[in-house]
């Protein structure tokens, strides 16, 4: 490396504080039960599912460019796999959680071939239209519970307080889990062709990246974590509904906290979920106000800070808690003062600097 | 993947190819060879509208023909997708130049180091540092493209093709908007990239930057081939002055 006269850096120095205060975040949120209510964790759970299932489409709209308003339908299937592999199948209701994954991974595969002949806005109505379809085809089997829906069984035999301590602990693994699984892949080759692909995928196919095979890569890591999340709401909730489980209103959310947040950035669904929810909170007591605040934060940021309100951060302070970015530093001091000279240099370069 | 029948393989061949958008017919029964081995410069001149930029498309993949076939290296890759047939050694800048905005220098040409290659990230370091550097780029390595100038847009496009590692390289009005000197610095850096052994097709207006930089000229109006050749003979020829001068164009 050093004979080649540079370095190749990852980290900031942002990001070198930031995991450190992340760590101690996390290990105070790992003995949340130790020092919080049940009602902190019910409100935890529903936070880290949010985040998870921001972060997954995030993901696919931020850095594929798979504007997805479907993603209900892996929520949907999520929850009811949660039913059906714990309660049909007697399998460990905190393990199904993560299983219920692999099974909306499963249903993502078919459902691409469908909804990847669409593009743009089509591409955005097919998901829509097909999670309709699962919607039906599950509100009408009659063994999931038909339009009623189900209870959670398996969970029967566990004490309140320990059911509730196992789901919030699933739920950090789900959300800590989502945040990494995310970032390693944005660091990762394949993360360096989806970035590339944000920003022109003509370009990126021109350059040897199989753009098809990333889009089709990302829908499916999406389609697993949401179904992941969709099984831990259900597994939070004991009761699924057809109707709730299959709602349009789990995109919508996903979509409201990533733009606040800061589409195609680690951070932004981090700070959306955030202020979803501390809105939430405050607003709870004033019905359909909130939903007519949310509307207005929404549109309010869209206009005057579209890169979210972690897009504010960036722009102002340069600070990037999860970078992705690789940088050059260039050690030989020959090397460097060759870089620095604008243009001339016995390599001819395509016109000089002014 | 049918293999090319000729005994001496051209690197590029076209054969009868065909593209219409509705009832605008942009290439029109084109067929032509780019050879291999001869350290080919093959210039692109044509009125605009003619096609240039189709036949880039056509031959990149970014536009599949309606007829004809297209081969590379005696390979039939009409029916291949853009990032195979930069796989197999085709690259190409686009005229209005497509950085990739949210990333530095450095990774827009990792990016094409490391897939045009199909090699890893880190076995892509060198090459990429090598070709910012040849570019003129290396001091922008950690600037994001974009911040970058129209004219560092277009160095940009050039390196990350070179990255891929490209036996046929087609450069699409590269020097449009630079001055006198930059053109003359971009002829110098063209020469030696062909020097190595790399193939180049470059559509360009600047007609006289193109005449020091290519050996054959070919010229296309209406989607067809008005003139190839010599590029003094084909400059010089009574067509290519009514049609490409502008004086009975109609």
């Amino acid at each position: 490396m050093t004979a080649a006269g540079y370095t190749i850096e990852r980290g900031t120095t942002a990001s070198r504080l930031g995991a450190r205060a992340g760590a101690v975040l996390v290990a105070a949120l790992v003995a949340l039960p130790f020092w919080g209510s049940s009602g902190d964790m019910r409100l935890m759970v529903e936070f880290l599912s949010m985040l998870t299932l921001a972060q997954m489409w995030n993901l696919l709209a931020g850095y594929g460019g798979l504007v997805s308003v479907g993603q209900q339908a892996y929520v949907g299937l999520g929850g009811y796999a949660l039913i059906v592999l714990a309660d049909f199948l007697d399998v460990n209701p905190f393990v199904s959680v993560f299983l219920a994954g692999f099974v909306t991974a499963a249903f993502a595969l078919p459902t691409a071939a469908v909804v990847f002949r669409f593009q743009g806005g089509y591409f955005a109505v097919g998901t829509w239209v097909v999670a309709e379809v699962y919607y039906l085809l599950v509100a009408n089997s009659s063994a999931l519970g038909g339009g009623l829906g189900r209870s959670l069984q398996a969970i029967r035999g566990i004490a309140r307080a320990e059911r509730e301590r196992l789901t919030y602990w699933v739920a950090l693994v789900v959300g800590v889990g989502a945040v990494a699984l995310v970032y390693v892949l944005l660091r990762s080759r394949r993360g360096l062709a989806l970035t590339a692909i944000r920003d022109s995928a003509r370009a990126s196919e021109s350059l040897g990246i199989n753009v098809f095979r990333s889009k089709l890569f990302v829908y499916v890591v999406a389609a697993f974590g949401c179904g992941v999340a969709g099984a831990l709401i259900y597994l939070n909730l004991l009761r699924i509904l057809p109707t709730a489980a299959f709602s349009v209103n789990w995109t919508a959310s996903m979509i409201f906290v990533v733009v606040i947040g800061g589409i195609g950035t680690l951070e932004g669904p981090l700070v959306g979920t955030t202020v979803y929810f501390v809105l939430r909170e405050f607003l709870a007591d004033y019905g359909a106000w909130y939903l007519i605040v949310l509307g207005a934060v929404a549109i309010l940021v869209m206009l005057w800070a579209p890169q979210g309100l972690w897009g504010l951060v960036t722009a102002r302070y340069g600070l990037r808690f999860f970078p992705v970015q690789r940088r050059v530093r260039f050690t030989n001091e020959a090397t460097r003062s060759d870089a620095r000279r604008s243009g001339g240099g016995d390599r001819a370069p395509l016109g000089s600097q002014a | 993947m049918t293999g090319g029948a000729a005994a001496a393989k051209p690197l590029l061949r076209l054969e009868g190819v065909s593209k219409a958008y509705g009832a605008l017919l942009v290439t029109d029964d084109l067929t032509f060879e780019v050879g291999d081995g001869e350290r080919l410069g093959v210039g692109v001149i044509g009125p605009n509208g003619a096609g240039k930029t189709t036949l880039f498309n056509l031959i990149t993949g970014d536009v599949t023909p309606d007829r004809g076939r297209i081969y590379f290296g005696g390979a039939d890759i009409t029916a291949r997708r853009p990032y195979d047939r930069c796989a197999a050694g085709i690259a190409r800048t686009y005229q209005i130049p497509l950085p990739f905005v949210g990333m530095t220098v450095f990774e827009n040409v990792l990016v094409g180091a490391t897939f045009g290659r199909g090699q890893s990230e880190r076995d892509s370091h060198d090459v990429s540092i090598a070709v910012m550097r040849r570019t003129g780029l290396a001091r922008k390595a950690n600037t994001f493209a974009a911040s970058l100038t129209l004219l560092e847009r277009k160095r940009l496009e050039l390196a990350r093709a070179l990255a891929t590692g490209p036996r046929l390289l087609l450069l699409d009005e590269i020097a449009g908007g630079l001055t006198e000197h930059e053109v003359a610095e971009l002829v110098a850096t063209i020469r030696e990239i062909r020097a190595e052994g790399v193939t180049i097709v470059w559509i360009e207006h600047i007609v006289h930057a193109l005449m020091t930089a290519v050996d054959r000229l070919l010229v296309i109006h209406l989607g067809r081939r008005l003139a190839d050749g010599n590029p003094r003979e084909v400059m010089t020829s009574s067509e290519v002055r009514k049609v490409y001068m502008g004086i009975d164009v109609t």
